[in-house]
């Protein structure tokens, strides 16, 4: 008898445990919904949490976030939309995004967050028309200068206004390095934690120059013409040739060139406004200033502004889900506190009631803007199938980087122009 | 058949409680590979963004996996690289194998520190690799991304360093399997140590030595997180037209890049190539281990 109970008591405790791994994890949402925010960019994952923390506090609704790992995002954002507790909020980048998952979008026009922001200049139209998705930040990038080193160099900054005041400045201070005790760029890192400043950023002034020829792109372009790409190679080789390092060290990167602006040793830094609050610690006097490449009239240049971040509520997120989601999108951008914090993370918010842009390099685009300067949109998001033409764009500027000659630039050219039409095939096949 | 009162009260036990202990392994072995395995051959017949949206499209993803050019390169890229690898580190792990199965002193240090390295992770590996090969390679001025056969050559490397001591230790195991009396005999009747090790270790370690093979084979033929890591395919090789080829990526590298790479148009492919991938590795598997089987005799 003993044994027999000794026996049933494993195998109940045996059965338990089964259903125990089976229904952990399992979890029913009540009447209120909850929030579930697939976030891609790793930076703001803090701040995020933070702001869901207080709204979960204030209203006891469940705000989940989750952050796709760096360069991950679309592997994430694909295995989480087909679960069946898919994210109610997801994050779209650009118009291969909305082409791609715009039928999952609901229509935001007409909603409460709609009628908070300021302008439309930022949202994301589907092919059916419907709103699918709204820009909720905007930013800028350019160069980014340190302007006290300008001076020590005995320059000025009314010296930058065009590619031919830049170029003087640049190549005088890297004539003069070790003399100086800082160089002129900082370096041109080609691995994937800062190609992209080259192959996507620096890569959009030839794109936006094409798109201003063309009288504005409304979608992807099928082929390139690549008319200004000689002024894209006048400001590369200016970056890597009046650099901290040597240009053959850039493939596999590792030198740190947010660092090296940081610590005084470089004067210029080619990246965005997202980089104000780490860099204007070190760097008080640091300012933006746009890419100086040579094209005609480029003094009248201003920064390139635009976003790669646009809210989207998921269709297929339970209604309760969606109409939380809703709540407490407008929450964010109308509450004080939740608002500052978002701010300060991401740069501006386009919305009436958020807070004020505390962020110097977004202060000197809107200067650039109030001098009647033209603003470089975003042309760049356009790029098809993104990660895969860069990579070849990368793996062009790697030779080009090792062996500076004309039929080493052909093959960037190649990768740009030609890399483009094939990418669109691949991506509109 | 044995009737039950036939039984001893171990058999009987078995036959009573042999399901709970097999139960949650065949559970697992269902949800964890038979499911996925028959989704994963389903959706390669598919054109589908989301899995659960999956709409039949006949045999196109397959038309099109066998039509990519990057595939096909993928394809003779890892078969060169398991060819090579398979053989170096077999001949590397047998040599280290047959000095440290002798019980000297301080030998077991010896083991441990050649096994260590299997013990980190391919994607830790790869970032390692790619920094001590730059430190060389910059040097030069160049790269390891920079040439297809510095790319080649680097995984070749990192793979001998990660999986000589795993072969190793099963190497060991084969030297140590040996009948000490046979290796006694052929001392008396005087072979030298190159027939000792010819007519008698390897032999009696055909077994060992097809594992070995085995594992080698399938390890190279599945590389992925060292290639993600080390080379990413870089660098590429770029026609005219502006159609690219990643040269030194390998097959499972291949795939998920067709996956990820190619908004949703890629997916089906990918499985496609996902399918055709598995039914190779399966093949040049079996046939290994048939071909070894022979020599067994």
């Amino acid at each position: 008898m003993y044994v027999k109970s000794k026996k049933q008591i494993v195998f109940v405790l045996c059965m338990a445990l089964c259903l125990t791994l089976i229904f952990t994890g399992c979890s029913s949402s009540d009447n209120k919904g909850r929030v579930y925010w697939l976030n891609y960019k790793p930076e703001s994952d803090e701040a995020l949490n933070k702001v869901a923390e207080i709204y979960e506090e204030k209203t006891g609704v469940k705000v989940k976030i989750v952050t796709a790992a760096s360069g991950t995002y679309s592997q994430v954002l694909n295995s989480e939309m087909d679960k069946s507790n898919p994210p109610s909020l997801i994050v779209m980048k650009n118009m291969n995004d909305i082409n791609m998952w715009g039928d999952c979008c609901i229509d935001l026009k007409g909603t409460p967050i709609e009628k908070e922001l300021n302008t439309d200049s930022y949202n994301l139209y589907y092919k059916d028309g419907r709103l699918a998705a709204i820009g909720y930040c905007y930013e800028c990038y350019g160069i980014i200068v340190n302007k006290d080193l300008v001076e020590k160099s005995g320059h000025s900054m009314d010296e930058l206004i065009n590619f031919e005041g830049l170029k003087t400045v640049a190549e005088d201070i890297h004539a003069r390095a070790s003399e100086l005790g800082f160089d002129a760029f900082s370096a041109s890192d080609m691995d994937a934690s800062s190609s992209w400043r080259f192959t996507g950023h620096m890569a959009n002034l030839e794109y936006f120059y094409e798109e201003r020829d063309d009288g504005g792109w409304t979608e992807c372009p099928a082929t390139l013409k690549g008319t200004y790409m000689d002024n894209y190679r006048l400001l590369y080789d200016l970056c890597i040739n009046n650099s901290t390092v040597k240009p053959e060290s850039l493939a596999t990167g590792g030198h740190d060139p947010e660092n090296e602006f940081k610590t005084g040793k470089a004067v210029f830094f080619v990246n965005g406004s997202w980089e104000y609050e780490s860099v204007a610690k070190d760097v008080p006097s640091a300012v933006m200033i746009p890419y100086y490449c040579g094209v005609a009239g480029e003094e009248k240049a201003g920064l390139n502004c635009g976003t790669e971040n646009y809210w989207a509520i998921n269709s297929l997120a339970s209604e309760t889900d969606r109409k939380a989601t809703m709540d407490f999108l407008v929450w964010c951008v109308t509450d004080a506190e939740a608002s500052r914090i978002l701010v300060d993370t991401f740069g501006v918010m386009p919305f009436i009631h958020s807070a004020e842009s505390r962020n110097g390099f977004l202060a000197n685009a809107n200067r650039y803007a109030n001098e009647g300067c033209y603003i470089m949109d975003w042309a760049t998001s356009y790029q098809p199938n993104v990660d895969n033409y860069r990579t070849g764009l990368v793996s062009a500027l790697n030779e080009y980087n090792a062996d500076r000659s004309d039929s080493n630039w052909a093959k960037v050219e190649t990768a740009f122009i030609q890399g483009w039409a094939q990418n669109y095939k691949a991506a509109n096949e | 058949m044995k009737k039950d009162n036939e039984l001893t009260i171990y058999q009987k036990s078995v036959k009573k409680w042999g399901w709970l202990f097999l139960g949650p392994v065949m559970l697992a072995f269902a949800v964890g590979f038979l499911w996925p395995f028959l989704k994963g051959l389903y959706l390669s017949f598919c054109d589908f963004r989301l899995i659960s949206e999956a709409k039949l499209s006949g045999f196109d993803n397959y038309v099109k996996a066998f039509s990519d050019e990057s595939f096909m390169h993928s394809f003779l890229f890892t078969a060169l690289f398991t060819v090579v690898s398979m053989t170096v580190i077999n001949l590397l792990a047998f040599t280290v194998a047959y000095f440290l199965a002798k019980e000297i002193r301080g030998m077991k240090i010896f083991r441990t520190v050649f096994f260590m390295p299997n013990l980190i992770g391919g994607i830790v590996l790869g970032y390692i690799w790619s920094t001590i090969f730059d430190g060389f390679l910059s040097m030069y001025e160049t790269s390891v991304l920079m040439e297809s056969k510095y790319g080649f050559w680097g995984l070749i490397i990192m793979l001998c360093w990660q999986q000589v001591g795993y072969m190793m230790i099963i190497y060991i195991a084969g030297f140590k399997n040996i009948d000490p009396a046979v290796l006694e005999a052929a001392q008396i009747d005087g072979a030298n140590g190159r027939q000792t090790l010819l007519k008698i270790m390897i032999p009696n370690m055909i077994t060992t030595i097809s594992i070995c093979l085995f594992l080698a084979l399938t390890n190279g033929f599945k590389l992925f997180d060292q290639n993600l890591a080390l080379t990413a395919g870089l660098p590429i090789s770029m026609n005219a037209d502006g159609t690219s080829i990643k040269t030194t990526e390998m097959m499972a590298l291949n795939i998920f890049n067709t996956f990820y790479g190619q908004s949703s148009f890629g997916h089906g492919v990918a499985q496609a190539k996902a399918v055709i991938f598995f039914v190779l590795v399966s093949a040049i598997g079996i046939l290994q281990l048939k071909f070894t089987d022979r020599k067994k005799g």
